[in-house]
Formats: structure tokens, C-alpha cells, sequence
């Protein structure tokens, strides 16, 4: 698979389509290929495999902003994004040439280890049969109980946006969306609060979350922004973190795609996609089904007015006003 | 520096009677920038306004606080007054302590106390105003008219008379509304069809109007003197300009099963049909759901016996955009549905009507040319039972039904009553009644003539049940000034069913942002003394569509509405607010939500080289057009990154009255 990207790659620069790819090379470590870009010289550097969980479409703002044509590797839930960004025009669809990449869920290193693979060295996958090279020895797995929690939750092996694709995907959905948020909303006021004041207060503000959102791409963001008042705002009690992701909650809700890299880069384990999910509920319970990022172009609800869109009143009706 | 004066209004005892104003005045003493505090019995009084003109002059204040009424009230008034010292008047800010204080609150001490907050947070606001300079913006002359009742006709007519264009959208095939299908008009019994229809006439031999019947509006942008209105044209499948009304199609049309809209579904028509003899247009319109060219393709009989050849079966809805001055909003009333009122049997009987089918049934162009016979059997009824207050006055917990007073029932009950007994003093007239309510010029002789004169049997009290027993009908009711259950064997019964605002106003308020009560009637921008316009500017209301009116009620306001309509449309310019947004653009995304969000459309982008502190780069960012700009606000909520900004209402003067509160 690898191998037959950066091939077709190297013939697309050849023909003088491309001039540069957004893709991974290797990190550190095996488990941690890293965003990278890379031009006809250095392509061979590219990695594709079962570790390229993280959605690269945002570096794409800045990098399409530049001369000439960046091939974008993207998994089918990675379209998404990009999809936003050109319906929110941060991006030139024009510039941009659109590598679907065949994707069977992407792994996460952090449950291998959790599963009890210490001193990991490298994987071998055979089907659903992973086998895991240690230090201490080889360990077999399921590689479906290995894969990131947004694989669980698949958007599905169709990409959204595409000029071609490579290699196949297949939908990995093991888990009901929506089945956390359920849970949350059952909870009582109370509950509920303990539950995010507990996970919320891990925060050590790093900003992983809202750097690597791609609907967090605000040319300066209102945290940075001394005049904006909601930075100083935050840091003004022991609430500031709490506040911090209640608003970036809100700032991203009708864009968010949904595709979990706030949880997957978080150091603290906060599970931040919660907050969106809850506003994606929402949004499709009052307004309809609607998944951000499913094409170019168009309105998401809470910036598209009907005339038949719900009455304030029905956060009365939904009990809203109890808490 | 800032130096700010504070100004704290009495209203007589209105602010006084709760809020201790002496001790307001001198607690924003000490807020930041006051220089001056002082209070007054009525700031609004010429006194009172030159104590702030004095003010300002010899402290040399650069900003006032009045602490007073609503802004809504008396903002304007404040504002000259600053502008007439040489302050600029949006240097003026007002702490409403009087609606959102004094009168909702009993005690003192907490009155005062809230008074005082409210007045820090708006010194804390107008510590970060700045001078504001209004535009102006040209005003359409022309007005548009949605409804053509008598409310619309009227307001038309006037608007016409001053010299003006008005278009009248009606979504029915024919102008003429609800007024069109009654018989005869209370208290004087003229007929209804005489003294309108030459109204219609007026308004379709207007030069200045034009009526575009059929037709809907579609969508509204734009904003008072400058509307821009998308108005559907429906198919009628008839060329307005060729047909003549000739009425040979309705003849010859082989479909008779579609009900009759004007008679209230009494008897049936052709599926193309002329609503009714005087209709304007006199234009026949086709009715899809019956033709049977449409169902079949086959017949066409009317197109073959056209010697106009107007019918058009290919002719597709049209969208009109025009532009406007200002709109005015007639939709009118109708009954309700008395099918939710089976205690009254409305759905078991034919012979149980409600008062407009009555209305039809003693009208001569009505489905029995205007002979009163029962619905089921066409025999002479002998006995008919009128029950008031069907769906009106009902208790706030009520499973169905209004609480308000449909308030033209009880006189249009006296003359039914009246008229049948006038006709057939063979018939015995009931009426159950729980108020008769007659406040209006020779309105209670007219009830009187109907009790005292002509007999007609009033029994105060409500009917509980009818039956239906055999051909007749057992109503059941109590009498409550005899105290004792009645019973009556009817021949008819007639219920007078409330009336409710027209279903599609709900549709047209959310369009013009003009805002209605819970009951779907419109709001007037003031109750006593803006009882014609609607909160929203250039938005006005005519009839029923404000509240449940009489003929001469709705006339009168019609006139009144065409007054304001005319005041506006006189004028060559109107003076914008320059609470506007504007853009911040090193800080904008060009991201185009505040353009998805924007009511008005008063946002646009372009490609602009940005240079800053640390950006440098050829942006998208959005530019506001400051003369369609409304100040709304729903873009600077709307943008991430807080590059929207309202001036008069920045984020910062926001937070900071905010901040005052929480302090």
C-alpha cells in the first residue's frame, strides 16, 4: 500500500500535477508517524500504515495558500474536514489534489499498551490477528479491540471528497455514537457537573485539542487574543479550563465533523469529543440529521435559518430550563 | 478624561414610589468618571432636559447616564437633548430603572439596590462609548399590501390617494377577504356585498394599485424604505390578460366535486371556477387537485369552449421581486375549526353550521340563494339555537379553545337573530349567551332591537350538549338567570365559533422579524400609542390581523395604518443607525458565516492585502455594507474569532456593563 502511493505519487509529480504531498513520515517511534510534507525528492520518506491515525486536512489552510498543487493524503473520515474548511473557504479546493487512501481503522498504541504489550518494537497484522512484538516477546491481539475510539465510531469507507482513490476501506463502526452522550444526559444536573468538573479539571492547557481541531483554525483565536476578554475571563478562577473547552465547544459546534483528534491528542485523556457529540445530538434532534463536512458548500443549522426551525421554547419542552 | 454626568429620573412616584432615587444618585458618585449625579422628578420634562443641558455644559461631561424609562420611550428625547449641548448623542445612555425596576419590584430596598447596578453597568458602558455619526439611506416609494380584505383594500385605496404605488398580494384567487362572504353588516343591516365590492372596484381601476391575487410572498430582505420582496405567483392555468370572466369554462367544466372555499365547503364547484359573481380579478382559476386534464389529460373541455383561449394547462408559478418603502400586513382572521367542539355535535349534524356558513346560507348568491333551510334535508327549520362564545373566552387551562373575547360574535349572534326573525316570524329564536357585549356606536339598541323587537329568546348560559335525536337536535343548556336546565328541540343550531389569525401569518411574521402574541396576532409597537405599527420598522398592521375587530374598527385602522405608511413614503431619506457592524480584519477568517447569518444581506468579502502586528498576507475578509446593516447583531455572535464587532454595542461595552452587574 505504501509502496503504491508514493509510486503513483512520484508519477504525479512526474506529469507536473502535484508539487507537493501532505502525508506522515516517520516519527520517533514506529507507532508515531508524524504530518509531514514532502516534494518529488524526499517522497520516498512517505509512511502509510495501521499508525496514520491523525487527520492532517488542517495543515492544508496554510499550505494551500502557497503556489502550485499539494497532493492531500486523506482516510475517508479526513474528507470531512477538508470539506469544511472549502465550504468555510479557508481552503482552494482548486489547489488541493485529493488522494483517497484506503483505510481498515487505525490502531491506537495507547490501548495496545493497555492491553498489556510493554516495550512495544513493532506490529504484524494478518487480518484481524495483530501480533505484537515486544521486548519480551510476541503477543497476539484483535486488532478490532486495538483501534482508535473514532474508529469505533466510523464515518464510513466512502470518501467525501476525492480526484482518486488508493487501496480499499472498510467501515469499522463497533459502537453507537451516541450511546456516551445518552449516558450523560440521563445523569442528573449534578452528576453531570461532577463528571466534567472531574474530567475537565485534568486540563493543563496545552491547546493539543484546539491545535489540531481543524475547525479551531481561526487566523487569531480568542484565547490568544488579549482584547478579545474571554482569555483573561478564563484564567480568572480555578474555572478557567472548564471555561475554555465550553467555549471552544461552542465555537466549533455546526462545524465539527466529528472526527476526534481533540480526544486522540489529548495528554489527559479528557474525552472533549463528548462536548461536541452532545451539540451533534442536538443539532439532529432539533433541526434534523445533519453531519458537517458531508460535501462543499452549503449552511450548517445553526447558521441556516427555516421558517419552520424549532421555537426557542423548546429547551422548555426538552426540560432544559431544569438544567 | 472621561467625565460623566448621572441623571436619575423620578417619573412623579412611578421610579420614586420603589426605588429610593437620592440614594441612587449619590451611590454612582463614586463610580469611575462620574463627576456629577443628581436626580429629578421628570427628566423628560422641559426642566428636567435643561438640567442636562446645563449640566453638560458647565461640568463639560463627555457622557450622560439617565436612569429613567425605557430606552424604547425616551432615548430619542435624551439624545436631542445632549445633541442640543454639543454632545454627541450616542455619548447617551440610559440604566432603565422604571420597566425592569420600579414596577416589578414591591420593595424598596431591593429596588434601590437593583436601580443602583443597573445604573453602574450603563456608566461602565458609556465609559467605552464612542461618537457615532448616522447615514442616511433613500426610501422606495411604493408599498406593499399582504391581504386583500377589506383591511388591505382600505389601507391601499389611502396609500393610492396620497400619490403612492401599493401593491396588493392576496393568496386567494379574488380580493375581497372574509367581508366578501357575509350577508349583511351590523348595527345599520346593509348589505356586505353593496358597500364593498365597489371598494374592490376602486382598488382595480387604481392606477397606483396593483393587485397580484393568487400570489404569495416568497422571501423579504432588506429593511424599512428599502425592502426587496420575492412574491409568488401562483398557476391559475388562466391567462389573467385574455380570460374575460365570462364564466363558460365553470359551465361547461365536467368535475363538480371540489368544495366551494367561498360558500365554506356548503355546495361544490367546477375545477375551474370563479370564486364569486363580483370577484376581482374576474378571472376563472384552475384547481389542480380536481381538474381532470391534470388527473387524466384527458377532457380539456374548457380550453375547447375558451373563445379567449386563455386556458394555459403549461403555465408554471411566476416569482416577482419588487421593491418596497414599507409593508402592511392585512392577513385577516378566520374562524376556527369547529370540529374540535363535538360537544356541539358540529361534526355529527349538517344541520349544526357554524355563523360564517350561516352567514353563506342567508345569502342570496349563497349556496340556497338565501333561503333558510336545513343543510341535511333543505326543509324550513322551525326552531334554531345560536350558542356564543364557541372556542372564545375559554380558561387558560383549557384543553382547546381561546381565552380572548372574539369580540364581533355577540353583535353578529343579534343580527342573525334578527334577520331570521325579520324573514320567518314563523321561526323561535334561541340564544345562549354568557355576556352580550356591545360597546359601540349604536351597538346595544341593535341587541336591544333583537331582544325587545323582534323576540328573540336570550337564555344566559351555556349549552352543555346537542344531540342528535332523529332530524332534530336536543340542546341541552343551562339557564342560569331562571336557574334550570333547558331543553330545546332545534332544527338547527348555529355556533358562533371564534375567530384566529389567519395560519399564514405565522409564516409572514418570522419573514419580516415582525413579532406576534401567543395567540399568532400580530404586535403593535406600542398598545395605546403605536397601535398601527409593528415592533418592527417599516412593518405595519391593518385588521384583524393585530386583534379581533368589527368592520369599522378594521376601516378605521386600515386609514391609520395608511397614515403611517404615507408619513414614511413622503420622505426622500431616512436617517440609518449607526450601530452598525464592521470587521475586524486582521482578526476575520473570511470563513463566510457571518454572511450565512446575516437577515439583511449587508455582508459581502473581498481579497484584501492584510497587514499587521503579526500577519501580513492577502486575506478574505468580510467588509459590511453600513447603509443595510441593521444592527442586529447575530453576526458578531456568529464569528469565532470576535472579528465581528457592533458599534454602540462592542463585546467590550458588553462585557463591561456585564462585569458591572457581577461586581
Amino acid at each position: 500500500m505504501q509502496r503504491m502511493i508514493v509510486d503513483r505519487l512520484k508519477a504525479l509529480f512526474a506529469e507536473g500535477k502535484i508539487h507537493r504531498v501532505l502525508g506522515w513520515e516517520a516519527g520517533e517511534f514506529f507507532y508515531d508517524p508524524t504530518p509531514a510534507f514532502f516534494d518529488a525528492e524526499n517522497v520516498e520518506n512517505l509512511v502509510y500504515d495501521s499508525f496514520c491515525g491523525s487527520n492532517v486536512s488542517k495543515y492544508l489552510i496554510a499550505e494551500a495558500a502557497k503556489e502550485g498543487t499539494v497532493a492531500a493524503l486523506l482516510k475517508p473520515c479526513d474528507t470531512y474536514s477538508l470539506n469544511q474548511l472549502a465550504t468555510e473557504k479557508r481552503v482552494n479546493r482548486e489547489k488541493i489534489y485529493v488522494i483517497g487512501l484506503g483505510c481498515r481503522g487505525m490502531l491506537d498504541i495507547e490501548k495496545i499498551r493497555r492491553a498489556g504489550a510493554t516495550g512495544v518494537t513493532g506490529v504484524e497484522e494478518k487480518g484481524d490477528e495483530l501480533t505484537v512484538h515486544t521486548l519480551y516477546g510476541d503477543k497476539t491481539l484483535n486488532r478490532k479491540d486495538m483501534l482508535l475510539e473514532k474508529c469505533l465510531t466510523c464515518k464510513g469507507k466512502e470518501h467525501k471528497v476525492f480526484d482518486e482513490v488508493i487501496g480499499e476501506s472498510e467501515d469499522t463502526t463497533s459502537q453507537d455514537r451516541m450511546e456516551m452522550v445518552r449516558r450523560l444526559e440521563a445523569m442528573s444536573p449534578d452528576e453531570r457537573f461532577a463528571f466534567w468538573r472531574k474530567e475537565l479539571s485534568k486540563c493543563i492547557r496545552c491547546n493539543a485539542c484546539r491545535n489540531v481541531c481543524p475547525a479551531c483554525s481561526c487566523v487569531k483565536c480568542v484565547f490568544d487574543n488579549p482584547k478579545s476578554g474571554v482569555s483573561n475571563k478564563a484564567a480568572a478562577d480555578d474555572f478557567e479550563e472548564n471555561m475554555f473547552h465550553i467555549i471552544r465547544a461552542f465555537h466549533v459546534a455546526g462545524r465539527c465533523t466529528d472526527c476526534g483528534e481533540c480526544s486522540r491528542v489529548c495528554p489527559q485523556g479528557i474525552p472533549l469529543h463528548l462536548l461536541n457529540r452532545k451539540f451533534i445530538k442536538d443539532i439532529n434532534e432539533l433541526y434534523g440529521e445533519f453531519q458537517a463536512g458531508e460535501q462543499i458548500g452549503g449552511r450548517h443549522p445553526l447558521i441556516n435559518y427555516q421558517k419552520d426551525d424549532c421555537e426557542p421554547s423548546v429547551v422548555y419542552q426538552r426540560g432544559g430550563d431544569k438544567g | 478624561m472621561q467625565k460623566i454626568g448621572v441623571f436619575v429620573c423620578w417619573c412623579g412616584s412611578n421610579i420614586a414610589a420603589t426605588v429610593d432615587v437620592e440614594r441612587v444618585a449619590e451611590a454612582v458618585k463614586s463610580e469611575p468618571g462620574v463627576v456629577y449625579s443628581t436626580n429629578y422628578q421628570y427628566m423628560c420634562s422641559e426642566n428636567g432636559q435643561a438640567m442636562i443641558r446645563n449640566a453638560i455644559k458647565e461640568y463639560g461631561l463627555n457622557g450622560v447616564v439617565i436612569c429613567s424609562c425605557s430606552p424604547r420611550m425616551h432615548e430619542a428625547t435624551f439624545r436631542k437633548t445632549a445633541m442640543a449641548a454639543g454632545l454627541n448623542p450616542y455619548m447617551v445612555e440610559i440604566a432603565n430603572i422604571r420597566e425592569q425596576c420600579s414596577w416589578i419590584h414591591k420593595d424598596m430596598q431591593e429596588g434601590t439596590e437593583k436601580a443602583i447596578i443597573l445604573a453602574r453597568a450603563a456608566i461602565a458602558k458609556v465609559l467605552k462609548n464612542a461618537p457615532l455619526t448616522a447615514g442616511t439611506s433613500p426610501v422606495t416609494k411604493r408599498a406593499l399590501v399582504v391581504g386583500g380584505g377589506i383591511a388591505g383594500i382600505q389601507t391601499a385605496l389611502d396609500v393610492a390617494d396620497a400619490g403612492y404605488e401599493v401593491d396588493i398580494v392576496e393568496k386567494s384567487p379574488t380580493i375581497g377577504g372574509r367581508m366578501a362572504q357575509l350577508d349583511k353588516t351590523f348595527p345599520t343591516l346593509d348589505c356586505a356585498a353593496c358597500i364593498l365590492t365597489p371598494k374592490m372596484v376602486d382598488a382595480a381601476q387604481n392606477e397606483k394599485i396593483d393587485i397580484l391575487s393568487y400570489s404569495e410572498l416568497e422571501s423579504v430582505s432588506g429593511f424599512v424604505g428599502n425592502f426587496t420582496v420575492k412574491i409568488r405567483k401562483k398557476a391559475r392555468y388562466v391567462d389573467e390578460t385574455k380570460c374575460t370572466g365570462c364564466g363558460v369554462c365553470t359551465e361547461k367544466c365536467p368535475s363538480r366535486k371540489g368544495l366551494n372555499e367561498f360558500n365554506m365547503g356548503l355546495n361544490t364547484r367546477g375545477a375551474i371556477y370563479i370564486p364569486f359573481a363580483q370577484a376581482i380579478p374576474n378571472v376563472a382559476v384552475i384547481d389542480k387537485t380536481q381538474c381532470l386534464h391534470f388527473r387524466t389529460g384527458k377532457c380539456g373541455l374548457c380550453e375547447k369552449n375558451c373563445s379567449a383561449g386563455a386556458i394555459k394547462f403549461d403555465q408554471e408559478d411566476e416569482i416577482l421581486e419588487r421593491q418596497y418603502g414599507a409593508i402592511i400586513l392585512a392577513t385577516g382572521f378566520k374562524p376556527i375549526d369547529a370540529s374540535a367542539f363535538d360537544e356541539y355535535a358540529y361534526c355529527q349534524s349538517k344541520d349544526v353550521v357554524t355563523s360564517l356558513e350561516f352567514e353563506r346560507i342567508m345569502n342570496a348568491a349563497g349556496p340556497t340563494k338565501g333561503k333558510l333551510v336545513r343543510p341535511s334535508d333543505g326543509k324550513h327549520p322551525h326552531e334554531i339555537v345560536f350558542i356564543q362564545c364557541v372556542g372564545s373566552r375559554c380558561s387558560a387551562d383549557a384543553v382547546k379553545g381561546k381565552q380572548y373575547c372574539s369580540k364581533i360574535c355577540c353583535m353578529y349572534t343579534a343580527k342573525h337573530a334578527m334577520l331570521v326573525r325579520e324573514k320567518y316570524p314563523d321561526v323561535n329564536v334561541h340564544v345562549f349567551y354568557i355576556d352580550a357585549r356591545t360597546p359601540g356606536k349604536n351597538f346595544d339598541e341593535f341587541y336591544r332591537r333583537a331582544v325587545e323587537q323582534y323576540d328573540v329568546d336570550y337564555i344566559k348560559g351555556m349549552v352543555g350538549k346537542v344531540e342528535v335525536e332523529g332530524d332534530h337536535l336536543r340542546v341541552q343548556g343551562s339557564d342560569l338567570i331562571a336557574n334550570e336546565q333547558v331543553v330545546i328541540q332545534a332544527d338547527m343550531v348555529v355556533l358562533a365559533t371564534a375567530i384566529e389569525p389567519d395560519p399564514t401569518a405565522r409564516s409572514l411574521g418570522t419573514m419580516l422579524t415582525a413579532s406576534m402574541d401567543t395567540n399568532d396576532f400580530f404586535t403593535e409597537a406600542h398598545p395605546k400609542l403605536r397601535p398601527v405599527e409593528s415592533p418592527t420598522a417599516g412593518v405595519f398592521l391593518s385588521g384583524a390581523c393585530q386583534g379581533p375587530k368589527d368592520i369599522p374598527e378594521t376601516v378605521a385602522q386600515a386609514g391609520a395604518a395608511a397614515s403611517k405608511v404615507i408619513g414614511l413614503l413622503s420622505k426622500d431619506h431616512l436617517v440609518t443607525n449607526p450601530c452598525v457592524a464592521h470587521s475586524d480584519e486582521l482578526l476575520c477568517n473570511g470563513c463566510s458565516q457571518c454572511e450565512n447569518v446575516c437577515p439583511y444581506g449587508a455582508i459581502s468579502y473581498v481579497e484584501k492585502e492584510v497587514r499587521g502586528p503579526e500577519v501580513r498576507a492577502v486575506k478574505r475578509i468580510a467588509v459590511v455594507n453600513e447603509a443595510v446593516c441593521q444592527g442586529c447583531g447575530a453576526c458578531t455572535v456568529t464569528c469565532p474569532s470576535g472579528a465581528m464587532d457592533l458599534k454602540g454595542f462592542s463585546n467590550n461595552q458588553i462585557m463591561a456593563e456585564v462585569d458591572a452587574i457581577c461586581r
